[in-house]
């Protein structure tokens, strides 16, 4: 029931006086029901270029072919798939959120999970146009799908882990799609019934006619977990299968048995890291800060510090073993990671995924808006490099030296990777225009239960042990939106 | 007072909808449907509402996509077309199973999301069957059919009893949307 009170020891998660589930309404739908301020605009046009920047490169690619990358016949394989990589390792978080805290009953999620789902939706948009556009033939993409043989050739392979990603990889988007739409419905609804005129209609189709009775709402929860169930191997599916694309060939420094973990930990890190990039702004520009607390942002962060450690081992890892394996093509990979002529792209990695991110050991570092999301961009960087490491760098020296060459990328390298950023933000911008970036309805079933101003009103009262208050009060201290003085006149 | 055809108990809280809810049983009266803003644990069961069987859908539905997945794998690469790679057997299981595995998700989750719509009555375009705009605000809705319990003050003052706010006639059965 929705009316039981949880521990005060508990940090609330809904801060805040006067919260009512009319401002909870609010309070979510106010930039969906107004019109858009100057920040929104300044950062909708930019990304808007970048996306620009993005159709021009991409169409560009298609024209000309993959040649205008800067690709040559030892390194196959570049910028195009460390960005696929990165994209689908920042979507992971999306899931995770949604779907593993689901599972795990963290009822933090709630006020994340919507907007985070989004961000994987868009993020896998991007790594779809990677992988379509690396093909070189585009037009020719369905031939990935096990069709009928009538062009004289065979089926796919269905050995080769790269048919496997596909069906992977479309598996995770509509999935992901379905998981993260079948839960707007309500909140999509809420709008609705709020709207006027022509916004009413559009909302109307968009709704599917909910209403919220009793029989949709107990289907909603039975379909929300059962979803969760399936999407929380699909997402570890997902990455294992990608790091399989690399670790089932023969290449040193690719064909570990460590990589699906390290790959899955590593999407977890950075998409947390992104997820808290955006939210930190969003939060702030939107005026979501009773419902996106400083406990939100310290778990979100503990989570980073706990991936980034993994993925440090990982790394750590792989390079003994690459000693103690004995052999010499493994070890020498290893080496020349470290000390050949992309050295700075391996410390870069290193310097991003594994030490700073252990900065946030420190509480003080942990809380603070500013360094997290500094960090959350200095993750996000040390992933891309981590991706380029793994592949350029295992490339780039063959088994024959008189084939060792260097990458250098072209402007439609780099106009393809900004662009995707461009295109990232426009969508997730938009997002925030057109639809509620907080799950209403889920944020309203905690609000009785893990808000600050139901747990004030238990201290009020006054059954609660003096120590549990002192510890709780405490605990607040962290939260920017919480005034510790109310609590001294208790 | 004839031309009413739903009362409708309009509760700014849940816990007291939930009090309004036992109320108009103990007295017999039979609740149309309730309507609210979120999920309310431990209403279905006050309601009498059936567990939802979307599960086994979605089991049936996550099984066919598992034997989907390993017959196109099994004929393709099997029965129609072996590729001899190095010599390796064509009937590879291991290999089928990210596919399968895959396919299994994809089918179980379409097939019970979209069992769920068809049950529900959920499709793009469909006119919102809505009694209360604010039920999908911050109002929790028991409607009453007002022609099978006829005794409205009665109805009216349990409900006021119990904590609603408001309590409206409804001469449609749906004010919306037209």
């Amino acid at each position: 029931m929705s009316g039981h009170n949880e521990s005060i020891l508990r940090e609330p998660l809904i801060t805040g006086n006067d919260i009512t589930y009319a401002k909870i309404t609010d309070d979510i739908l106010s930039p969906v029901e107004n019109k858009p301020n100057k920040a929104w605009w300044i950062g909708f046009i930019v990304s808007a270029l970048g996306a620009l920047l993005w159709v021009v490169a991409v169409s560009y690619t298609f024209w000309n072919g993959i040649g205008a990358w800067g690709l040559n016949k030892t390194v196959g394989w570049a910028w195009d798939i460390t960005g696929f990589v990165w994209w689908v390792g920042i979507g992971h978080a999306g899931t995770l959120i949604s779907a593993v805290l689901l599972l795990f009953r963290q009822n933090w999620r709630n006020s994340i999970n919507r907007s985070a789902e989004a961000m994987t939706i868009f993020a896998v948009i991007c790594a779809a146009t990677y992988v379509v556009s690396h093909m070189g033939r585009p037009w020719l993409a369905y031939w990935v799908l096990p069709l009928p043989n009538q062009f004289g050739s065979l089926w796919v392979n269905f050995n080769s882990p790269l048919v496997w990603d596909m069906f992977a990889i479309s598996t995770y988007f509509s999935v992901s799609l379905l998981f993260w739409y079948t839960g707007l419905l309500p909140d999509i609804a809420t709008i609705r019934d709020r709207a006027v005129g022509t916004r009413r209609k559009i909302y109307s189709i968009f709704s599917f006619g909910w209403n919220g009775s009793v029989k949709t709402w107990q289907r909603f929860e039975a379909v929300s977990l059962i979803l969760a169930g399936i999407s929380t191997p699909l997402v570890l599916s997902v990455h294992t299968i990608v790091s399989m694309d690399f670790a089932t060939s023969v290449i040193p420094g690719w064909h570990t048995t460590i990589f699906p973990p390290y790959f899955v930990a590593g999407a977890i890190f950075s998409g947390f890291a992104m997820v808290l990039t955006l939210l930190l702004v969003a939060r702030k520009v939107l005026g979501l800060e009773n419902y996106i607390t400083m406990f939100h942002i310290e778990s979100m962060n503990k989570i980073i510090i706990l991936t980034g450690s993994i993925v440090g081992v990982a790394y750590l890892t792989e390079f003994f073993i690459a000693w103690y394996s004995g052999s010499e093509y493994e070890q020498y990979a290893f080496i020349n990671r470290s000390t050949g002529p992309y050295w700075w792209s391996y410390w870069m990695m290193m310097t991003c995924n594994v030490i700073s991110p252990q900065l946030l050991w420190f509480k003080k570092i942990r809380l603070s808006i500013k360094a997290t999301w500094i960090l959350s961009i200095v993750v996000n960087v040390g992933m891309w490099f981590e991706r380029f490491v793994i592949i350029v760098t295992s490339l780039h020296r063959d088994y024959i030296p008189s084939s060792w060459a260097m990458f250098y990328p072209t402007w439609v390298d780099i106009s393809v990777f900004v662009g995707s950023i461009g295109l990232f933000f426009t969508l997730f911008l938009l997002f925030l225009r057109v639809l509620p970036s907080i799950a209403i309805a889920e944020v309203k079933i905690i609000l009785k239960s893990a808000s600050e101003q139901a747990k004030k009103k238990i201290i009020a009262e006054g059954s609660e042990k003096k120590e549990y208050v002192d510890e709780y009060v405490e605990s607040l201290e962290k939260f920017d939106s919480v005034k510790q003085e109310e609590y001294a006149k208790i | 007072m004839s031309n009413i055809k739903y009362i409708l108990g309009s509760f700014g809280d849940p816990d007291e909808l939930m009090h309004g809810i036992e109320k108009l049983q103990e007295n017999n009266i039979s609740i149309y449907d309730v309507y609210t803003p979120m999920p309310i644990h431990g209403i279905e069961a006050k309601l009498g509402i059936k567990r939802s069987r979307i599960d086994i859908a979605a089991f049936c539905f996550g099984i066919t996509g598992t034997c989907a997945a390993f017959a196109l794998i099994y004929f393709c690469a099997v029965i129609d077309w072996k590729v001899n790679i190095g010599g390796k057997p064509s009937f590879a299981l291991p290999d089928f199973i990210p596919i399968m595995f895959e396919l299994t998700v994809l089918f179980c989750a379409f097939g019970m999301v979209l069992s769920y719509y068809a049950s529900t009555h959920l499709f793009p375009g469909r006119a919102p069957r809505v009694m209360d705009l604010r039920a999908t605000d911050d109002r929790f809705v028991i409607a009453v059919d007002a022609k099978e319990n006829a005794e409205h003050t009665v109805i009216d003052g349990l409900l006021k009893g119990a904590g609603a706010l408001e309590v409206k006639y409804n001469e449609r059965k749906y004010i919306s949307y037209e």
